[in-house]
């Protein structure tokens, strides 16, 4: 950051960046500084962890280990998406089946998935079908519970024209009820996404034979200790770039949302 | 055109029985522009969305060319007054207005053409990539017509339409209705409780009764076709009607309590007017 003279019109950008990296960067020299003489096995220097980084990540250990790791995430992120939304929108239009399944949700989505992992090893084994079932199985509460909230409070006087004006069925699901939805199942698909990528490594730490869970826990039980803080930092840093991606989804889809509430803000 | 027989309509919901609508007669022949006016809270609302189809009357029934009206009918469209409620804010003011040509299978130059048109004539053309909230609430108003107009409707249903503008861009709305409507020949009824409104849009006022509502009095206005703001409403003629739809409605307001508490002691009273 030093020698960086902010001038002119790069000023403003270079203040962001400033503000975006500042903590960051504090946080990590701090950690660099107080860990800089450690001896304690446990606790190594930031040093130590980031030159080791490169030699346990490779090329081979990422397709091996991190991509399947991914590869389940998404896998489970998604069929939680489509399932969630699917049948929040059922539950959310129709004041009788929500009368049925609220309490039957609400105990649903209090249970831990944590412990439904041996349950979920019980009936999928302990391949890929456990883990994305698990993933799903936390995931899909969030979302769920969201869509029905979303579902369930589109605005009267836009149903009203969209019936008068013939947009009912399909059309009306597909350009009213989900769009109109859409703040709230984003809300949603935020909270799961970080639900799933706990229990992406959780799931990989009971039987699992690779991912990220899985490699962790094996340098930690054969006392490869940087190697295991090198697999927490990457998680780390995978769960921020998949913030990330998902922001700029999320801004192209709900552009108009928050343009709105700009505008209603401005004027209240 | 337009035939409402008998209309009556009452809410029932936990233990309380209110009767909005209690019986109107009253037809609008085509290509006619009939203003309804009435006290606030008479039901207006309710009777325009059984004629719309929104509601299914208790007893009674609309008819367009004498087709029963059992939902939304195909050829008439609805203005209604929350125009930021009305316009769907995550499209375009284009797909806003294209939408329901959508539902209705046309062809998308046949669509591309619709929307073109309707915008032009509410003089928006420059608006079509807008979205609706980036544009005034005037504007807004403006986007529901073009939407009513290229669904090319045989009626159009206002409800209470400018209630939420400022009197300017009122005065402006209301000119581009009855330009509308003398152009496009298109049967329109608008509902309001503004009386000069009434006086000013229509070819003929409806006033109807405080709740239960009937209609009051039909009165026909005999203003020349050719109205602007500045001399039709200085015009002696526009001032005695408005002073009569004004007397009407007060007298509909005093009537209604009194002609309930005389029902209550006898039945057999005839209503006061």
């Amino acid at each position: 950051m030093k020698g960086v003279l902010p001038r002119g019109g790069v000023r403003g950008v270079l203040l962001r960046l400033f503000f975006v990296v500042a903590l960051p960067a504090v946080l990590v020299a701090g950690w660099w500084i107080a860990s800089d003489d450690s001896t304690d096995v446990y606790w190594p220097p930031l040093r130590t962890i980031l030159t080791t980084f490169p030699d346990v990540w490779t090329g081979e250990r990422l397709r091996e280990d991190v991509l399947p790791s991914v590869l389940r995430l998404s896998a489970g992120y998604a069929c939680a998406a489509v399932a969630g939304v699917a049948l929040g929108t059922v539950i959310g239009s129709y004041r009788r089946v929500r009368a049925v399944c609220e309490p039957v949700l609400e105990f649903l989505r209090a249970v831990p998935p944590p412990v439904l992992v041996p349950v979920i090893m019980l009936f999928a084994g302990i391949g890929d079908t456990m883990k994305i079932a698990v993933i799903v199985s936390g995931c899909v509460w969030p979302i769920l519970l969201n869509t029905v909230e979303g579902v369930r409070a589109v605005d009267s006087v836009m149903s009203e024209t969209a019936r008068s004006y013939g947009i009912t069925g399909v059309a009306r699901l597909r350009h009213l009820v989900l769009r109109s939805a859409s703040p709230q199942i984003f809300a949603g698909l935020r909270q799961a996404l970080s639900i799933g990528i706990i229990l992406m490594v959780i799931s990989e730490m009971f039987a699992a034979s690779n991912g990220l869970g899985f490699t962790i826990v094996q340098f930690q039980r054969g006392f490869a200790i940087p190697d295991m803080w090198t697999g927490i930092l990457l998680l780390g840093l995978l769960g921020f770039v998949l913030s990330v991606l998902f922001r700029l989804v999320e801004r192209r889809v709900l552009g108009w949302y928050h343009g709105l509430r700009d505008v209603s803000r401005r004027s209240s | 055109m337009l035939d409402v027989r008998g209309l009556k309509k009452v809410y029932e919901g936990s233990g309380r029985r209110v009767e909005a609508v209690r019986d109107l007669t009253f037809t609008v022949d085509a290509g006619e522009l009939v203003c309804l006016v009435g006290p606030s809270g008479c039901g207006k609302t309710t009777l325009l969305k059984c004629v719309g189809g929104l509601l299914t009357p208790t007893a009674g029934e609309v008819l367009i060319e004498g087709r029963r009206v059992t939902g939304p009918p195909p050829d008439m469209a609805v203005v209604f007054q929350e125009y930021g409620r009305s316009l769907f804010p995550w499209m375009r003011v284009r797909e806003n207005v294209e939408l329901p040509l959508k539902q209705k299978k046309l062809s998308s130059a046949r669509r591309r053409e619709l929307v073109a048109d309707a915008l032009e004539s509410v003089g928006l053309t420059d608006a079509a990539g807008a979205y609706p909230w980036q544009l005034s609430g005037g504007m807004q108003q403006r986007v529901a017509i073009a939407r009513a107009l290229a669904y090319e409707p045989d009626v159009l249903l206002m409800d209470e339409p400018f209630a939420a503008v400022d009197a300017q861009t009122r005065a402006d709305l209301e000119d581009l209705v009855r330009g509308l409507w003398r152009q496009r020949g298109i049967t329109i009824l608008f509902v309001t409780h503004d009386i000069d409104e009434a006086v000013y849009l229509g070819e003929r006022v409806l006033i109807l009764s405080s709740s239960p509502t009937v209609v009051q009095e039909q009165l026909k206005i005999d203003l020349p076709a050719e109205r602007d703001q500045l001399h039709t409403r200085v015009a002696p003629r526009f001032a005695e009607l408005r002073t009569h739809v004004y007397e009407q409605i007060q007298a509909a307001k005093r009537g209604a309590p009194v002609d309930r508490l005389v029902k209550d002691v006898s039945s057999d009273t005839p209503p006061l007017h």
